[in-house]
Formats: structure tokens, C-alpha cells, sequence
């Protein structure tokens, strides 16, 4: 379960987030909206610990734990994951290479055996398939000359691999055609199940077809302004987020 | 770079060097300083031809008249000459086997990853481990013999076969070439020879292991390899020294000549010790490595992990003087804390439609400096030469400075010279991905900087691949940042 609460956060003299409230329970998909700048990114870089963000006030627990004194791979050893809007890329880093090093940096933190090639193989051969991927996929460099959609399957692909008990998707449908918005929405939704639970972050109502929501919120000027069940995308779709940061 | 990755690669520079042990073994000195006397010692010891000890003089006097260069970017206090042991060699005499080596020599190169008992070494390495002053063991030689090989100490070289050296050593290096060859082919003690005859392919990888102990003690290795008509070899050198707080002159000469088609690979990882933190102390590299492409389409390789040293000033080269001959430096220098680098290549275009590869990779971390310098060089009847330079910096904080000097001379408009550099940093969004991935810090680190050298790292014989990439990881430990 992730509980933020009154959540502010500043980037240098400039607060970005003025109060954010939002709980996810285990077993939960809830959508984050909202408009160019309202913050969307901020959060999610807060909640998975990157320099550079000041908290000022305000708490998030994961599962109960105070997350925001933990550095990002003690988040991710926790069990977060963090698909992002820009993928980085990583010169020189083959992807399969940085798919088992990370996998093993996190078993190892959580005291389980390490998987060996062979077995890790199998395992991300699996997942390229699923994700209806080529397998030259594994062997190519980190996001490297990837296009913009070959860089979100690829935050899908670890995401499969490394099945976080909280996802938080930020923007991972953007710049996507259908077919990929669907194997993107696939992905969540085959990790599914009472423990799993995600952040969705997007622009559109198109992905929330594919992953329905269990709650979607909207976001503006670092608050959360609204929130309600899955037909809000559907209104805010059709009337936009005009209005609502004055709310 | 934030503070907390600053606050890691600090840490990381702080690490301890694995290899500062010192052996604790009964040693032959000389007396300190350099004199005729020395030289003539040195090569009395050796049981040297009266040609040879010639050779050693005329270099010293040579050297006698030198000045050290000072075009290099680096700084040290004056390397005082004479307070140095230009010989220092375990007191046992020389053993005819393995089963006679000093057991404390044999688990000290244990203790170094390099057992030199047959049954239990790297499988298809042959190993010259040099220590101090003289080779202590060369393992696999019947191997090789069966095979026309000829791999063993310099020292033996010139009693067995002293019409090859004769012919070929300072053929590439002249004894004056500059003053710390010149030095070195003064009081040179031990060095590996290898001889790969016609047609032969070389059936191990051979491998040399220098190791400096002694305190205070210079020292001057010298390697010579020759492969004949259609020969081929790969060859590795790996180096160490304790951890010792006064600074400790190495200065090698490398020779390498491959006639028609032959291919000759030589690969170092070189990690002598680096310093402490504060730049105390280290190993003073000053080294000349020169190969001759004599023959049509011959080939020389160099590649080179540089992580070791307070002091690395060193260009391997090639003489492109066959036909269609070919050239490669593929080079990774790290520096980190205080240490200096100032390494490249030359790459001399002399026959027609002659090549050459340049890759650099340059890291930078602490207040290091790390200058890359090279010259391509295209002699008016090289037609149809090629060189391809790339030279990639990587800056680790900011406390350091990466530098490219890339000289081209080109006196052939017939000839295609690229140069391609870049620098840049760790980003603190390639670090904050890995992370977020579940890697350390210093983890994250080392694989964005093992990926900057992939090319190079490709290019080394698999098992040393491995050990370089580790020692690249290790080298930056408290520099992350
Ligand atoms: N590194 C930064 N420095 C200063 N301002 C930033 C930085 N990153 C984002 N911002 C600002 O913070 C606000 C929220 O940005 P962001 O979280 O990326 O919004 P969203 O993802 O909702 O589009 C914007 O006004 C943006 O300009
Ligand atoms: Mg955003």
C-alpha cells in the first residue's frame, strides 16, 4: 500500500508539488491526469527518490514504511518500479547485461539467490516474446538508437522482469500506436493480482480502455484537484482540464 | 554531480589497491646509483657478449647526455638517479624448474591470481612472471618448443639465442631513441623474449607478469617479440607493485617486429600501484613501446587498460612500413585521486595503402589528469593510407581534467585521415535509471564506464576481459560522483 500524505516537494527555490494526498491500496490501479506542468513527473521522481527534489513536508509510506529517507535502489529493492516518461539511454550497456545486473542487485538486497545466465536467459527471452519483441532486443544497448516506442516496451520489459509490487507508469502511452498501447496495457495488467498496485500516469483516456482504473485522480498546479472512478477520464477527455486548477 | 554521489565517489576513490602486499625474501642489491661500473655489473651478472655490454654503454653515455622530456602533461618532484638500485634480484640462483622456484615467490604470484604451477594455471596462458630484476619462471615451455616457439627470459635469450637478439633488439628502439630508453637499454635486467618462427600460429596466448617488490629499486624490463613470415601471436602483460610511500621509477622498453602477414596482438592491463588518495607515493611509469610492421600485411595490436601508475607517460606505436600493413591502439586510461596520465599512440604511415584504428578512451575521476596525445604521421609515399582516430573523455566529477592532443601530419593527399573526440560526463539521469534499477551507486558507475570502454575491453583476450572490467569498477571505488 502507498500512502502519500500532503506531499511538498521543490525543485531549487521552486515548489513543484503544494500538497499531495493519495492513498493506493494492494491490489489497485489508480490513473493520474492532468495538464502539461502540473507536477505528474515531479512526483513520481520524488516518490522514487531522485536527487534534487526537496521534500519539505508531508510523508509517504510504502507498506508502511517511511520510503523517503531510502535511497532510489533501497526503493527498488522494496518492491517500486518507475517506467519513465524519458527513458535514458546507456552507451556501451547491453540490454540483457543491465536487465541481469539490475534483477540481481535486487535479489541480493533482498537476501535471495542471484539467477545465473542461463536461467536469466530464459527468463528474458520469455518476457521479449510476450512483449512482442525482436530477441536482438536483449543484445542491443540500453535504449541506444531505440526508437520512442522500442523505449517504452523496454521499460515494460524490465518492468516484467523485475514485477514491482508498485508500479508507477509515467507516461508510458505516450507516442505509442495501439498495437504497442495494448501490449504496454497487457503487461500491467498480467502483473495484476492482490498484492500488485500502480500509478498510471497519462495524458490520455486511450490507455485507461486497456487498463481500467480503479480510481483516476487529476493533478494541477501540484494538487490533486479531483478524483473519482474510471468514467472521470472519460469526462475530463471530453471537456479538458480547463477549470480545474482553480478548483 | 550531487552530493551524495560525490560523497560515493569519494569512497570509491579511497579503496584499497589489492595487489600493495610486499613478499619478504632474501634480495641481491647493487649499490645505489648509476656508473659504467653498474652497467658493466649488471651485464657481468647476466653473463653478457662483450657486443651487448657495448650496446649498454654507448646507451648510457648516451643517456649521460639527455635531458628528461618535459612536453608531457605532468609534474613530479626531479627523479633523483641516483638514490635508485638499478638491480635488485631474489638471492637464489635462477631455478631450472618450477618445482625449484622459492615457495614464497610462488605464493606471492598465487596471492596476484597468476599460479605458475602448470596444473593449476589459466588454461592456454603461458606466463614469463618477472620479479624485480630477473624472470623467477616461465611455465608451458615445452609446450611452445614442440610448437618452434621460443618464450623465455631476455637474460636467456641472448645466452641461447644471441643472433636473433642481436638482429632485432634496438632494431625498433634505438638504444638513444629518448632518454628513458635510453636509460633503460643502459641497465635493462630481464624481460621476456619471444620468437614465433614462419607460418607458426603461437598455440597459447603468451602472458608476462611484472612484478615490482623491492624498495627504492628502478625498474627496466625490456620485451622483445618478433613473429616471422605468416606467424601469429597474442600477448599479455599484467603488473603490480606493493603499496609503498616513496615513489618507484618503471621504465620498459617494448620492441615488436612482424615480417610478411604476420599478426601480432599485445595487450597490458597495467596496474601498478596508483598513490594514496593524497598522491602519495606510486609507481613513476615512463615507458617506450614501438612495433615495426616490416612485412606486406602485417599487423600490430595494441591494447591497453591503464589503471595503475601516479605517473603514466607512454604512446605504444606502429611503424607502418610494409604494404598494406595495419595498425591498432585501442587504449582505456583511469585516473582517479591524484594520478597523471599522458598516453596515446603514434602511428607512422610510411608503405602504401597502409591502415590504422585509433580508439581512446580516457576516464578521468578525483583530481586527476588524463591527457590524451597522439600523431598520426603520413610519409609522402604512403598512397593510399587510412587512419581512423576516435578519442572519447570521460569526466567523473569535477575536480579533474581530461585533455586531447591529436597531432596529424599528413604529406600524402592521397591518404584519408578521420578524427572524431568527445567529452562528456556521467549524467546524473543515466546514474539516477540505474539506480532506480536497483544498481548502487557505484555499480551504476562502473557499468555506465565499463559501456564508455566496450570497444576497447572487445578487443582483449576474453579472460582478461573479465579481470579488466573488474578492475575498472575497483579502480574507481570513492571516486563515484
Ligand atoms: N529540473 C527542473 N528545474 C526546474 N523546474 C523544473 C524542473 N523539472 C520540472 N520543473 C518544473 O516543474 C513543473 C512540473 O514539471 P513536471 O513534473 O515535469 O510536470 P508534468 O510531468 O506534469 O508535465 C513544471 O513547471 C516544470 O517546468
Ligand atoms: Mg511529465
Amino acid at each position: 500500500m502507498l500512502e502519500i500524505k500532503n506531499l511538498h516537494a521543490r525543485i531549487g527555490d521552486a515548489e513543484i508539488l503544494k500538497g499531495v494526498t493519495l492513498t493506493i491500496p494492494d491490489g489497485e490501479i489508480h490513473a493520474i491526469m492532468g495538464p502539461n506542468g502540473a507536477g505528474k513527473s515531479t512526483l513520481s521522481y520524488v516518490l522514487s527518490g531522485r536527487d534534487g527534489y526537496e521534500v519539505t513536508e508531508g510523508e509517504v509510506l510504502f507498506n508502511g514504511e517511511n520510503i523517503l529517507e531510502m535511497e532510489p535502489e533501497d526503493r527498488a529493492a522494496a518492491g517500486m518500479f518507475l517506467a519513465f516518461q524519458y527513458p535514458v539511454e546507456l552507451p556501451g550497456v547491453g540490454n540483457a547485461n543491465f536487465l541481469r545486473t539490475s534483477l540481481n542487485a535486487i535479489r541480493r538486497k533482498r537476501g535471495e539467490e542471484e539467477l545465473d545466465a542461463v536461467a536469466f536467459l530464459k527468463l528474458a527471452r520469455g518476457a521479449v516474446k510476450q512483449l512482442a519483441m525482436k530477441e536482438d532486443f536483449l543484445k542491443r544497448n540500453v535504449n541506444v538508437g531505440f526508437s520512442g516506442g522500442e523505449k517504452k516496451r523496454n521499460e515494460m520489459l524490465q518492468m516484467a522482469i523485475l514485477k514491482p509490487h508498485l508500479a508507477i507508469l509515467d507516461e508510458t502511452d505516450s507516442g505509442l500506436d495501439i498495437d504497442a498501447l495494448k501490449i504496454v496495457a497487457e503487461g500491467v495488467n498480467t502483473l495484476r493480482d492482490e498484492k500488485f498496485s500502480a500509478l498510471v500516469i497519462t495524458h490520455y483516456q486511450r490507455l485507461l480502455d486497456y487498463i481500467v482504473p480503479d480510481m483516476v485522480h487529476v493533478l494541477a498546479g501540484g494538487k490533486i484537484v479531483r478524483s473519482g472512478p474510471a468514467s472521470l477520464a472519460q469526462e475530463l477527455e471530453a471537456s479538458g482540464y480547463a477549470g480545474l486548477e482553480a478548483a | 554531480m550531487s552530493m551524495t554521489t560525490e560523497a560515493t565517489i569519494n569512497e570509491l576513490a579511497a579503496q584499497k589497491y589489492k595487489y600493495g602486499f610486499t613478499t619478504d625474501i632474501e634480495m641481491e642489491e647493487f649499490p645505489k646509483g648509476l656508473s659504467t661500473d653498474i652497467v658493466r655489473l649488471i651485464s657481468a651478472k647476466k653473463g653478457e657478449p662483450e657486443w651487448l655490454l657495448e650496446w649498454r654503454l654507448k646507451a648510457y653515455a648516451a643517456w649521460l647526455k639527455m635531458e628528461e622530456p618535459e612536453w608531457a602533461r605532468i609534474h613530479h618532484p626531479p627523479i633523483d638517479y641516483d638514490a635508485l638500485y638499478y638491480y635488485a634480484a631474489p638471492a637464489k640462483a635462477m631455478p631450472k624448474s618450477l618445482d625449484e622456484v622459492d615457495p614464497e615467490l610462488l605464493k606471492t604470484y598465487e596471492k596476484l591470481g597468476i599460479p605458475l604451477n602448470e596444473r593449476a594455471a589459466l588454461a592456454g596462458v603461458a606466463v614469463d612472471a618477472v620479479f624485480d630484476s630477473v624472470s623467477v619462471a616461465t611455465t608451458f615451455r615445452e609446450t611452445l618448443g614442440k610448437a618452434g616457439v621460443i618464450f623465455c627470459p631476455i637474460s636467456e635469450a641472448v645466452r641461447e639465442h644471441p643472433e636473433l637478439v642481436r638482429k632485432y633488439l634496438g632494431s625498433v628502439v634505438p638504444a638513444g631513441d629518448n632518454y628513458f630508453a635510453a636509460l633503460n637499454s643502459a641497465v635493462f635486467s630481464d624481460g621476456s623474449f619471444v620468437f614465433i618462427p614462419k607460418g607458426v600460429r603461437c598455440p597459447m596466448e603468451l602472458s608476462t607478469y611484472f612484478r615490482i617488490n623491492a624498495r627504492n629499486t628502478g625498474q627496466f624490463e625490456r620485451t622483445l617479440i618478433i613473429a616471422e613470415e605468416g606467424a601469429s601471436v597474442s600477448y599479455l602483460e599484467g603488473c603490480t607493485a606493493p603499496m609503498r610511500d616513496e615513489n618507484q621509477l618503471h621504465a620498459a622498453v617494448v620492441e615488436l617486429v612482424a615480417l610478411d602477414e604476420a599478426k601480432i596482438k599485445y595487450s597490458t592491463v597495467q596496474n601498478w600501484y596508483p598513490g594514496d588518495a593524497d598522491g602519495k607515493g606510486g609507481i613513476y611509469n615512463f615507458v617506450t613501446k614501438r612495433g615495426a610492421c616490416r612485412g606486406r600485411n602485417s599487423k600490430i595490436s595494441w591494447t591497453q587498460v591503464e589503471t595503475g601508475s601516479a605517473i603514466t607517460w607512454k604512446y605504444p606505436s606502429c611503424i607502418l612500413q610494409g604494404e598494406g600493413s595495419v595498425g591498432e591502439f585501442y587504449s582505456v586510461a583511469l585516473t582517479n585521486n591524484r594520478q597523471q596520465a599522458d598516453t596515446g599512440t603514434k602511428m607512422i604511415h610510411i608503405g602504401k595503402n597502409t591502415s590504422s584504428t585509433i580508439i581512446s578512451k580516457g576516464i578521468s575521476a578525483g583530481h586527476s589528469n588524463n591527457t590524451y596525445r597522439g600523431l598520426v604521421k603520413i610519409m609522402p609515399g604512403a598512397s593510399g593510407a587510412r587512419n581512423f582516430t576516435q578519442c572519447d573523455s570521460l569526466l567523473i566529477g569535477d575536480q579533474c581534467g581530461a585533455h586531447t592532443v591529436p597531432y596529424i601530419e599528413n604529406r600524402n593527399a592521397s591518404a584519408k585521415v578521420e578524427h572524431e573526440a568527445t567529452t562528456s560526463k556521467i549524467a546524473e539521469d543515466q546514474l539516477f535509471y540505474c539506480r532506480s534499477r536497483g544498481l548502487s551507486e557505484e555499480d551504476a558507475v562502473g557499468l555506465i564506464v565499463n559501456g564508455f570502454c566496450k570497444d576497447v575491453l572487445k578487443e582483449l583476450p576474453m579472460e582478461f576481459a573479465v579481470e579488466a572490467q573488474k578492475l575498472l569498477a575497483v579502480s574507481l571505488e570513492g571516486s563515484v560522483g
